[in-house]
């Protein structure tokens, strides 16, 4: 886009004043024939939380690892408040590091532990020479008060804290720089119901106060509920469907996010058994076979890359058609232009399909 | 009404070791009757896996358990390690979260449906290789007669589950115990385990203790339901009045906190605050106290009882 010369310039100019605080372009990532990430373009705007919602194997966690640079896509671009840090080298990637962090969802095999708490927030501060000595301690005491931890944790190693107290110190070490961006994987499913409550509620309201941009990546579709204020819905690598949060909760238009939005168990026993459940044939098929028309295996029997000319959800979709296993359906903007999806059977106005109607399973 | 098949009383499992006492399981009863499913809830460390384990007497020797597990009026805390391998596959059957984990990867998953059937049931391998294509198609697994040739690695983690279910029910068992059956799972694969689960408890009056963290799952499936805390039961009940009206305040901070897809508003999550205690004490008083809202000096001096809620300041029941 820029040439050589405004390039620099351009960047400068993104650094004050940037709109998405991640942009992600046909970003593909594939492992040998297994297909992980394909044609995936999300964006993050500055301030905003993204759910990134989708079952095992769905690359959710793929795109995740990419957008923190963590891994490298096979094509498509990387923008992090407004640089393209696709192509950069890990030298000119490390000044940007403070601009982004990631949250895993295990922080006991995320923080080392060998070293005490306050070393572990304190790092990133001491790594992007941003404070050290009294300051980073002054800094460290701060940020655990604002995670709900007290000051004397600071002292303590990761094996005497709790689940619970562990996530929260992941989480004040991913803000210790003030990022632009939080990409947060499964942050809170290994935790207990009451913990999981309390560090939802902190990501939300740590999330209000520094505006920073949060990508979410979940298969809890009631903590993206929570949290997100757009959710993008992924299935075999590709996106199927992107909403905000209330309108998709209320009118999924994807088979499968109805699907998958009718198999969450509520937890309500008389609301749960009068539920008309929308029930899938068969399993997510493996990426390394994804349902293509084309045959996917070669002669000799390995898998070939193959070829998609169908819809990846037509074999569990319970309302397929002909076109739906001849024709790849585009992700597209629906009329009221903030939601999008990639199903031949939404209609042109946007009327959504009804999923469960094919199958009166409850 | 029917005679329980399980029926678990005053059991508890302390576990000895460097000089400490953990007491995992505090004093708890259960029943189950053929057909119904019983759902033990809690958080981590609360004790319902070790409940479980007790009652198939699958804790190593390193554990002291003491109270009554009776099955169809056999005992099994004491029994001998012969009587229990009878009694284990048979009548009483368990499945884990992780079926991977428990399936032996380098056989044949008819082999391994079929060598359950050929120990306690006497069949010949050609018996036991039909009745495992019978028990694949019973678990909703498709094209049986070819799945029944695979091995573990080449079915999906849902498949691998009904796998594991099926080599439960394999011998018919009076009591199928499931611990977390359904926590590793894709929603939509999950509800599809439900679906088995409840079927065979329909189709052969099995009754099912499910052990679980998921209230949504226990919302799904349960008929009545545990809640556990620190080893010791805080509350039991009939499904519908107990997620309606708890009266533990436990139970009712659990499913206040509980996230509710669908209906999950910008609102804040009310929290419980403070920390599971040690489970080295047994205290004589309500271990969840420390962290009760209602907690009063009673609560921290006298133990209380199980009657619906044990608790001396429950939730009252609202007039209907």
């Amino acid at each position: 886009m820029n040439d050589k010369a405004t390039g620099n310039a351009a960047e400068h100019a993104a650094e004050t004043a940037y709109e998405q605080a991640l942009e992600l372009r046909a970003l593909t990532r594939h492992f040998g024939p297994v297909r992980a990430v394909d044609g995936v373009s999300l964006t993050v705007g500055r301030g905003e939380v993204v759910g990134l919602v989708g079952e095992s194997g769905s690359g959710k966690s793929t795109v995740g690892r990419i957008a923190v640079r963590l891994d490298e896509p096979t094509s498509g671009s990387v923008h992090i408040a407004g640089t393209d840090v696709t192509n950069l080298s890990r030298r000119r990637l490390r000044p940007l590091r403070r601009k982004f962090h990631l949250v895993f969802q295990d922080p006991s095999s995320s923080l080392d532990p060998r070293m005490t708490i306050g070393e572990i927030v304190a790092e990133p501060l001491r790594l992007h020479r941003i404070a050290k000595g009294e300051e980073a301690r002054r800094r460290v005491e701060k940020l655990l008060q604002q995670v709900g931890l007290r000051p004397e944790h600071a002292d303590r190693h990761p094996h005497q804290l709790s689940g619970g107290q562990r996530q929260r110190v992941s989480i004040a070490r991913a803000l210790s720089c003030e990022p632009d961006l939080v990409v947060a994987d499964e942050p809170t499913s290994a935790l207990d119901v009451s913990v999981q409550a309390s560090v939802l509620n902190l990501m939300a309201d740590l999330q209000r106060d520094r505006g920073f941009g949060c990508l979410f990546i979940t298969h809890d579709l009631a903590a993206v509920e929570f949290l997100a204020d757009r959710i993008a819905v992924m299935y075999l690598g590709q996106i199927v469907e992107e909403a905000p949060t209330a309108a998709l909760f209320a009118d999924p238009k994807h088979p499968y996010t109805q699907a998958l939005l009718s198999a969450a168990p509520v937890p309500d026993p008389g609301a749960q058994r009068t539920r008309e459940r929308i029930v899938l044939s068969g399993e997510l098929p493996s990426p390394l076979d994804p349902p293509a028309r084309r045959p996917t295996t070669t002669p000799a029997g390995r898998p070939s890359r193959g070829v998609f000319d169908s819809c990846r959800f037509h074999t569990r979709c319970p309302l397929a058609e002909d076109r739906c296993r001849t024709e790849v359906p585009a992700l597209r903007t629906l009329p009221d232009g903030k939601r999008q999806a990639a199903c031949h059977l939404v209609a042109e106005d946007g009327t959504a399909p009804d999923a469960a109607a094919a199958n009166t399973h409850n | 009404m029917t005679e329980p098949v399980l029926k678990v009383s005053d059991l508890s499992v302390s576990f000895r070791s460097g000089g400490r006492t953990v007491h995992a399981v505090d004093d708890i009863s259960y029943e189950v009757r053929p057909g119904e499913v019983l759902a033990v809830v809690g958080e981590s460390g609360c004790g319902k896996s070790v409940t479980s384990m007790a009652t198939m007497g699958l804790l190593p020797p390193t554990a002291t358990v003491t109270g009554s597990v009776r099955l169809g009026g056999r005992e099994l805390v004491g029994a001998s390690e012969k009587e229990l391998a009878r009694v284990r596959g048979n009548d009483l059957a368990m499945i884990f979260q992780e079926p991977m984990t428990s399936l032996n990867p380098v056989l044949t998953v008819g082999r391994q449906i079929g060598e359950v059937l050929r120990r306690h049931q006497g069949l010949s391998r050609k018996q036991a290789a039909e009745r495992a294509v019978e028990l694949l198609d019973l678990v909703g697994i498709p094209a049986p007669r070819r799945r029944v040739g695979e091995y573990p690695h080449q079915l999906s983690g849902g498949m691998r589950q009904r796998v594991m279910i099926a080599i439960a029910v394999a011998c018919d068992p009076s009591v199928l115990i499931a611990d977390e059956p359904t926590t590793a799972l894709d929603v939509t694969v999950q509800a599809g385990i439900l679906d088995v689960l409840r079927s065979l408890r329909e189709r052969l009056g099995t009754a099912i203790v499910l052990i679980t963290h998921d209230l949504g799952v226990v919302a799904d499936i349960a008929d009545r339901v545990l809640v556990m805390y620190a080893g010791r039961v805080v509350e039991h009940g009939e499904v519908h009045e107990l997620y309606a009206q708890p009266r533990h305040p436990y139970t009712n901070g659990l499913l206040g906190a509980v996230l509710k897809p669908g209906a999950e508003g910008k609102r804040r999550l009310p929290e419980i605050p403070g920390l599971v205690p040690s489970l080295e004490a047994q205290p004589d008083a309500c271990t969840f106290a420390p962290r009760c809202p209602r907690a009063t000096e009673r609560c921290t001096a006298e133990r209380p009882q199980l009657d619906r809620a044990a608790c001396w300041h429950p939730h009252e029941v609202e007039a209907r």
